[in-house]
């Protein structure tokens, strides 16, 4: 039982844990201290000093958010001594950012501009020392921004990159006035082992790091007499683009985000989550395929464990990491890219639409996507698959320029033919879910029976725990599988990219004897991806994740091989799973990659 | 105050080649024992932050782990300081004798000697020594080692939490306090951090007993302090001084007759104008106050040829290049008085733009995160207040 | 094996492959090679399991790393105050008179790199420079002269 420490702030008496700190005390009598390098998710650093506050006799100020309290502190948060230090510092910080707020993307999110409008910084400030500084903006990378003269040096990025995806792409550079954020040598972004994941964007505090927008273009094509825009839609924005526009997290508005995105001018409104089916599908018959291979054939060269390959943070991260299993990852594409690789062959065809007209958009939680969409390689059409991805906040600021009241939108629903979408697809957006989803059908197809748990909620890979196991036993199987009767099926669900470190050392060390790995490049799974509305926190992405199990439950189709679109799909055009058309449109490969 | 009659002094670098005999006398003696005689010797830190030595001891012998560190921090960088590197060059064993004493006293197996870039020509010396060291060690059976370890060019790491970082393999940045060192230093284990003067100063109180130190020096400033003297002095050097002398005795024996200026404790510390000579004294005492100064002992002296905006200008080019960066006061403030005194002398800003300054080296120095941002203030506040023209014109 | 990789191996094998043994390491490359180059610094960070990013945060931390290559001498003067106030910077043109070359850069033959650098703690013997580990103080002019003769002397035995 932890001891109690009794203090006062503003004085006001609070009693809390030995060992926590001023701000959290502060924070549990509803005191708000203003912080900037302090951010939940992250280690604390203390090196901002926004949020000093004053202790009764002593003569320097204590930074609130690294100070443990101590029995009978008297602190003052609020004090002459306090105010005049602070404002100091945000001067300090606004004279070495260039501040062109009304042009900049985070104008009215920028937590700089939040704290100098309330602490009144006006004009009489500080040199501006931007002028003389040689500072650059990275804009080589598809899906990241990095624009070093908004930098206020918090270190969020770092810490981010470092400790919570343990990449580490991001370092502090130099020491003095040079000291800078930095990559390796400086190269660009996209030339390291960055792997876009953005989750440094969901926690720079200005607009340092912004993903690369795409809003004009997408406008372009809208206007763009002749064109066919197409838009499909990722499984975490239906319950994340909300927070965006004003509602709080975890709201299910897939009947406005569809209503939203015909009246900004899409010419086709779809749904990723039908090609997440589809992943399914494909996904699943492979991973039955190796395991024949293994147990059947007893092929030494098949490679087991398969991990999931619809993250592009994740595909990333192992092709530079662990280059020597890439073999691992499955040949199937993210449901965004099959999707583009089909708008512009199977449904320009359906249309009788001529691709090269075809202009096609996704929305995604995710800033990798972005760069995944760019990947030369990902052109099976004929043409680049998805031509453009948006953010989620990105799609919010559209709707606002089109001056959209989002709330009093009606519901509507995606259009046919690669629109429909089950129940498995949209749990896709959560950490497990893909696990889950394809578990629900593997065991089908293999047993002819459903999963052996209550409403098809497959529990044991579901939760926030950051490397899940799970084993299933298959018995009674269908004549066809009988090499997989009793077998027990090692599953394992990991994100965020630290975690997904682990595991693959793991396996690489002969310790993990799983036979399939979801993997996660964002912690929570897509609802936490970096290209969600910011802020970001546990709680948040707590809340998002219950709304995907809801509106997984609600769907009338709960499994991917049971979508009625997927059923035609492959009866029409693709004809099998793994068949001649889907290694075309639908399997992809990879590249090893650098070490820095 | 009393002020005391000059009294130079040779306990640091007289070398009676006494070694084992001091180390073996002191090691058959009872921990409480020795750290008794270190606190009632009144001995404080001698790199400028004049912490009481024979508390950190203790303190750091209290606490429970099976891990602890001696560190000797070599990383002398204070503009104006030279005296370490001498005593590493002449009585280097009375330094590691003090390792050695303290490593019995808490617990540790294994010591450092941090020794800055700079001076690596020092290094194969001192590894002879060592070794032959690690001899004597061998026969009294103390299990301690020492290594030295080299650093890169970094004014910063001379502060303790940025060395501890800076040999962990990391950037030399400060770290947040608490914890101390003396709960979690290198590698987060208890760790006791000394200059190489201190434990120079404990060998002479294991030798002398602490009276003899104790009765040198004034009130709380206890003991002789090696100064590093330079600038406009005939007889620039290193120099072992009682505590207590007054800046005009100082001056009166090493100026060249016409000190406008002393800079106490280099670029971090204060400089005192003529006309402050006499009131100022050279000790600790309590807070710190222009009255009396804690220092590393860098003096230097500026006659009237000088111009004190050179010197500040110096001071600040200083700091912009070696701040670490981590914090905004110490990063963009050091930027902007550095920027501000060059725009008031061009006239780009007007003078009362100096008091804006004056207020943002305040504010450094009350939210800065370690002992270099909160230190620029010193040297700024006390050449602009006493030579406001200087700046201006 | 590339000669760099196999400096870092063996350099690693001295000092370690801790988080510790890093700056070791580094100061180990810098002392040969005279700066620590990209493909160094890959091999460190392969050798220690770190990423390469936090080693080039590291290397560029410390004013004796270099990242660019230096000359085969470099030379630090030093411009703290006391040293400035006792000529320094007469020692610094006779040195880009004598190497022609300016402060910051390396001579075209790759021999010597002339910078500035802080207190050196020589204040009393000013104005004092270091060549590569060597220090050199109460510096004049002609005393200069001198010195760089001497080491261009022993350049030309060397060859």
């Amino acid at each position: 039982m932890a001891e109690k420490i009794n203090l006062r702030i503003d004085n006001i008496a609070v009693s809390v844990d030995e060992g926590s700190t001023i701000l959290e005390a502060a924070k549990k009598i509803n005191i708000r201290i203003p912080t900037l390098c302090y951010h939940e998710d992250l280690c604390v650093a203390g090196n901002c000093r926004v949020c000093v506050v004053e202790q009764a006799g002593s003569d320097r100020l204590l930074p609130s958010c690294a100070m443990p309290v101590s029995e009978g502190m008297e602190i003052m948060t609020n004090s002459l001594k306090v105010r005049k230090a602070r404002k100091e510092v945000i001067e300090l910080l606004v004279s070495e950012h260039r501040a062109e707020c009304t042009r900049c993307y985070k104008n009215g999110s920028c937590e700089l501009q939040e704290l100098s409008s309330e602490y009144i910084v006006g004009e009489n400030g500080y040199i501006d020392l931007i002028p003389l500084k040689d500072l650059t903006i990275d804009h080589f990378s598809p899906s990241i921004i990095k624009d070093d003269s908004k930098c206020i040096r918090c270190q969020r990025c770092v810490r981010t990159c470092s400790q919570l995806q343990n990449i580490s792409a991001l370092t502090v550079a130099y020491k003095g006035e040079e000291m800078k954020i930095s990559t390796f040598f400086e190269r660009p972004m996209y030339e390291v082992v960055c792997t876009n994941c953005g989750q440094c964007v969901n926690r720079c505090p200005t607009g340092a790091l912004t993903e690369k927008t795409y809003l004009n273009e997408v406008w372009s094509a809208i206007h763009a007499a002749g064109k066919h825009v197409v838009v499909q839609t990722a499984p975490a924005v239906r319950i994340a683009l909300g927070e965006a526009l004003g509602m709080p997290p975890g709201e299910i508005v897939t009947g406005k985000l569809v209503s939203a995105l015909r009246r900004l001018g899409f010419d086709s409104v779809l749904d990723t989550d039908f090609t997440a089916d589809l992943t399914i599908i494909e996904e699943g018959n492979e991973l039955l395929q190796r395991l024949k291979k293994a147990l059947v054939d007893k092929d030494p060269t098949v490679r087991l464990p398969m991990t999931t390959s619809c993250s592009p943070g994740w595909v990333k991260f192992i092709e530079h990491a662990f280059p020597e299993y890439l073999g691992n990852v499955s040949t199937a594409k993210s449901p965004q890219q099959m999707f583009g690789a089909l708008a512009k062959t199977f449904y320009a065809n359906k249309l009788d639409v001529d691709p090269e007209k075809m202009v096609s958009v996704s929305i995604m939680p995710c800033t990798a996507k972005k760069y995944e969409a760019a990947r030369p390689e990902m052109r099976s059409s004929g043409y680049q698959d998805v031509d453009y991805v948006l953010t989620t906040r990105e799609l919010a600021l559209m709707i606002k320029q089109a001056g959209i009241d989002f709330f009093s939108l009606p519901d509507d629903e995606y259009d046919s033919i690669m629109g429909e979408s089950s129940g498995a697809a949209v749990i896709f957006g959560a950490t497990g879910g893909v696990m889950e989803a394809a578990l629900r059908t593997a065991y089908e197809v293999v047993t002819g029976r459903e999963v052996p748990f209550e409403g098809l909620n497959i529990t044991p890979v579901r939760g926030m725990e950051y490397i899940r196991e799970a084993a299933v036993k298959i018995d009674n199987v269908l004549p066809e599988w009988s090499f997989l009767e009793g077998v027990e099926l090692k599953t394992c669900v990991t994100h965020g990219l630290s975690n997904a470190k682990k595991v693959m050392e793991a396996v690489r060390d002969g310790k993990a004897d799983y036979h399939f790995i979801e993997v996660m490049a964002c912690p929570g799974g897509c609802l936490g991806g970096g290209g969600q509305p910011i802020p970001t926190s546990t709680a948040i992405r707590k809340r998002r994740s219950e709304a995907i199990y809801q509106e997984d439950s609600l769907k009338p189709i709960r499994k991917s091989h049971e979508n009625p679109e997927v059923v035609h799909i492959y009866e029409e055009y693709l004809k099998e799973p793994l068949g001649h058309k889907s290694h075309e449109l639908l399997h992809t490969t990879y590249k090893e990659r650098n070490r820095y | 105050m009393n002020k005391k009659h000059l009294q130079r002094l040779d306990l640091i670098f007289k070398n009676e080649h006494d070694t084992e005999k001091i180390l073996e006398k002191a090691l058959a003696r009872p921990d409480d024992d020795l750290i008794n005689d270190l606190i009632s010797s009144g001995l404080k830190g001698r790199g400028g932050a004049g912490f009481p030595t024979g508390l950190k001891w203790k303190l750091t012998s209290e606490v429970e782990s099976d891990e602890k560190y001696v560190i000797c921090n070599a990383d002398e960088g204070e503009p104006g300081t030279f005296k370490d590197r001498e005593i590493l060059s002449s009585v280097p064993h009375k330094v590691l004798v003090g390792m050695a004493v303290c490593a019995k006293i808490i617990g540790s197996r294994k010591g450092y000697i941090y020794l800055r870039g700079e001076y690596k020509f020092l290094k194969p010396q001192l590894l002879k020594i060592i070794d032959d060291f690690h001899k004597l060690l061998d026969q009294l059976n103390l299990d301690f080692r020492v290594e030295i370890f080299m650093g890169s060019g970094a004014y910063i790491c001379g502060e303790e939490s940025a060395l501890f970082e800076s040999m962990e393999g990391k950037r030399g940045e400060p770290r947040n306090k608490p914890p101390f060192p003396t709960n979690s230093g290198y590698r987060g284990k208890p760790t006791v951090i000394n200059n190489v003067e201190t434990l120079a100063h404990t060998y002479s109180i294991f030798k002398y007993g602490p009276e003899k130190f104790r009765d040198l020096g004034v009130q709380d400033s206890r003991g002789s302090k090696v100064f590093s003297v330079s600038g406009d002095t005939p007889i620039p050097g290193i120099y072992e001084l009682e505590f207590g002398m007054t800046l005009q005795k100082f001056v009166e024996d090493f100026g060249d007759g016409d000190a406008k200026a002393v800079q106490v404790g280099g670029a971090s510390g204060f400089c005192v104008p003529r006309k402050k000579f006499d009131k100022t004294v050279i000790g600790y005492q309590g807070k710190l106050t222009g009255a009396s100064l804690p220092t590393g002992g860098s003096m230097m002296i500026f006659n009237s040829s000088r111009s004190m905006y050179n010197v500040l200008h110096n001071y600040l080019d200083f700091f912009v290049e070696e701040s670490c960066g981590q914090c905004t006061p110490c990063r963009v403030g050091t930027q902007q008085l550095l920027l501000g005194i060059q725009a008031v002398k061009k006239g780009e800003q007007p003078s009362s733009y100096l008091d804006k300054l004056m207020e943002l080296a305040e504010a450094m120095r009350v939210t800065a995160k370690c002992g270099l941002g909160q230190s620029v203030a010193n040297s700024f506040s006390s050449i602009v207040e006493n030579f406001k023209e200087e700046m201006i014109y | 094996m590339s000669e760099v990789k196999q400096l870092v191996k063996d350099l690693a094998e001295e000092h370690g492959r801790e988080m510790e043994s890093l700056l070791p390491i580094l100061q180990g490359i810098e002392t040969r090679e005279q700066h620590i180059s990209q493909e160094a610094m890959v091999e460190v960070a392969r050798e220690l399991n770190i990423s390469a990013a936090k080693v080039y945060g590291t290397a560029t931390f410390y004013s004796f790393l270099h990242t660019k290559p230096l000359g085969k001498y470099v030379i630090r003067v030093c411009k703290t105050i006391t040293c400035m106030m006792h000529g320094k910077n007469q020692i610094i043109k006779e040195l880009e008179n004598v190497l022609k070359v300016e402060l910051g850069d390396t001579t075209h033959d790759g021999k010597f790199t002339l910078m500035e650098t802080n207190c050196l703690g020589q204040c009393h013997k000013g104005p004092a420079m270091l060549i590569n580990d060597t220090p050199y103080t109460e510096l004049t002019p002609e005393k200069v002269r001198d010195i760089i003769m001497q080491y261009r002397n022993e350049e030309m035995h060397a060859n």
